[in-house]
């Protein structure tokens, strides 16, 4: 009787009754990256704990999916196709929600933890990403360019989906790591934790904000370039007269 | 050693990159060319943005030019006033090279023009290099020396109104013709990061038929002013001028053009133009068939 109880429990809704949801306390290894002259990507830990109603953990095995994501942008896809021997840029599409960074880490693959709807409404997988497409394209193009911009991301090392990397010990405990290359960019990103069982999603958190900003010298660079761009320009030019004169100058000294 | 770029958002390797400016220095000081034409594909090739490396690779055609500009002026190598035109040309030239580089990018064709010219430009002329000194190494072997062609002007520059007397070139030309071949470098050095050295030289002596003694120390001088010009119309409409990738490339061009320039007094000069000529031609054929290939990426992306 108890055990059917329990059961039924858990498959309320997870609005129904907030002390009978597992809880999660997630944390990142750094809520701040800052990009230096020596950065060459960064390596983050996401880990956190499962706090279950009344201490109890239930049997059974859950699963956690982890996803780190950066703000989203609006661009232009373009595609090379072959034309009159020469490959040139044929067919565009845009797109007004492509996180500019998006990575994804589970226990299992996706496809064996949740099912297609559930992965659909949490963007659960490169294959899942709400891209918004706009203008009037049939669906087919759609799903090509999609496809193209997941795996130019993917292999750029912007997007990444990874299976069987988060650990989870004792149904309680969990941690994951997620790499981020050099190449990555600047802004708020946001980690998402999501505790999954039987399918579907029970939990998801994704409170925690990750700030991954240029500092020193480089911000300085980049902040100059943009808005005092005459100024940046005469020094690019002034260094680059002083370095060559001073290379003849000690050259003829030699 | 690794550094990071902070307008091409990415880390390279340092060493690599002043590898790079070092070896393409090292051909500049031979040749007394700026050396962009091999920069900007290297650096492309490199993973680079080509919108950065064009505009870096002018920034450090300006610091590989400087010292020949100073060397020239010493031997009284440099028409001021013929130079002063071409720069002003150069000058409307980058601006038209903004304007052209903008429409490109926003219809995204910007890489494919890019591709394309650097193989008519590269092809013709290294063609015409290697001919010429081709035909030079045969005339040293035979021991028959090449009837210099008779130095006269294009008559297209013949027909121009409005002559003026350009003393040091020994000319008595309309000044539209250096104006115009000005403009059209500025546009190139804006589009493709090269110097136009090696387009200003033979038009110089092809086109205008100015004395050899002073068309490379005038082509030096318009490209110093007009790479400078490059460098500040990147960094006002383009903003791709990356100044740690810059100093880094001419850490190691500034030091290879002078040691390339030491090398130079000790080859024989029709030897020199047919390896520059084989270099030219060699990127011309690789960036060719780099456009029938299928490229790497067939996606690129944008941002709004």
């Amino acid at each position: 009787m108890i055990r059917w109880l329990a059961l039924f429990l858990w498959l309320l809704p997870v609005t129904a009754s907030a002390q009978n949801v597992p809880k999660l306390v997630p944390d990142v290894s750094q809520r701040q990256i800052d990009i230096q002259s020596g950065f060459t990507g960064a390596e983050m830990l996401l880990f956190g704990a499962i706090i279950y109603p009344r201490g109890v953990v239930p049997e059974g095995r859950v699963d956690v999916a982890v996803v780190l994501r950066g703000p989203t942008r609006s661009i232009t896809l373009r595609e090379k196709q072959k034309i009159a021997g020469i490959w040139i840029n044929a067919d565009s599409s845009d797109f007004r929600s492509v996180p500019s960074y998006y990575a994804i880490a589970s226990s299992r693959p996706l496809e064996q933890i949740v099912n297609s709807k559930t992965a659909a409404i949490y963007e659960l997988g490169l294959d899942r990403l709400q891209l918004s497409p706009s203008g009037e394209v049939d669906a087919a193009e759609q799903r090509r360019f999609a496809d193209g911009l997941v795996d130019l991301n993917r292999r750029n090392g912007l997007f990444r989906q990874e299976a069987g990397t988060v650990e989870i010990t004792d149904q309680v405990l969990y941690r994951a790591r997620l790499n981020i290359p050099s190449s990555v960019p600047v802004g708020v990103y946001t980690a998402e934790t999501l505790l999954i069982r039987d399918g579907r999603v029970i939990v998801a958190d994704d409170n925690v904000e990750v700030r991954i900003r240029k500092t020193g010298f480089e911000q300085l660079v980049t902040v100059m370039a943009k808005d005092y761009a005459l100024f940046y320009g005469a020094m690019a030019v002034l260094v680059s007269l002083l370095l060559g004169w001073f290379a003849g100058f000690v050259f003829n000294r030699l | 050693m690794d550094i990071y770029l902070p307008i091409a958002n990415l880390s390279v390797n340092a060493l690599v990159i002043i590898l790079l400016g070092g070896g393409v220095g090292v051909l500049s000081g031979m040749f007394g060319v700026g050396g962009g034409f091999l920069t900007t594909p290297l650096l492309i090739f490199y993973g680079i943005p080509p919108a950065v490396a064009a505009a870096s690779a002018s920034t450090q055609v300006t610091g590989a030019s400087v010292s020949g500009v100073f060397a020239h002026m010493k031997r009284g190598g440099v028409d001021f006033q013929m130079g002063g035109v071409l720069v002003v040309g150069g000058i409307f030239g980058t601006g038209a090279g903004a304007a052209i580089f903008e429409i490109l990018e926003s219809v995204g064709q910007i890489d494919t023009v890019i591709n394309i010219l650097y193989v008519l430009m590269l092809g013709s002329i290294g063609g015409m290099m290697a001919k010429e000194s081709l035909s030079s190494v045969r005339a040293t072997r035979t021991g028959k020396p090449v009837v210099a062609a008779k130095r006269r002007h294009h008559p297209l520059v013949a027909s121009l109104p409005m002559r003026w007397r350009f003393y040091r070139s020994g000319l008595y030309i309309s000044p539209l013709a250096p104006l115009i071949l000005g403009f059209v470098t500025g546009i190139m050095t804006m589009l493709l990061g090269v110097g136009g050295g090696f387009i200003m030289v033979p038009a110089m002596l092809y086109l205008l038929g100015m004395g050899a003694q002073v068309v490379v120390g005038t082509s030096l001088f318009q490209i110093l002013f007009v790479t400078m010009a490059s460098t500040m119309m990147h960094s006002l409409t383009t903003k791709a001028v990356d100044i740690v990738l810059a100093v880094f490339l001419l850490i190691g061009s500034v030091t290879g053009a002078q040691i390339g320039a030491r090398l130079a007094q000790r080859m024989r000069p029709e030897y020199l133009r047919l390896f520059l000529a084989t270099i030219v031609l060699l990127v011309a054929i690789r960036m060719a068939l780099g456009l029938g290939w299928r490229p790497d990426e067939i996606y690129t992306l944008q941002a709004l």
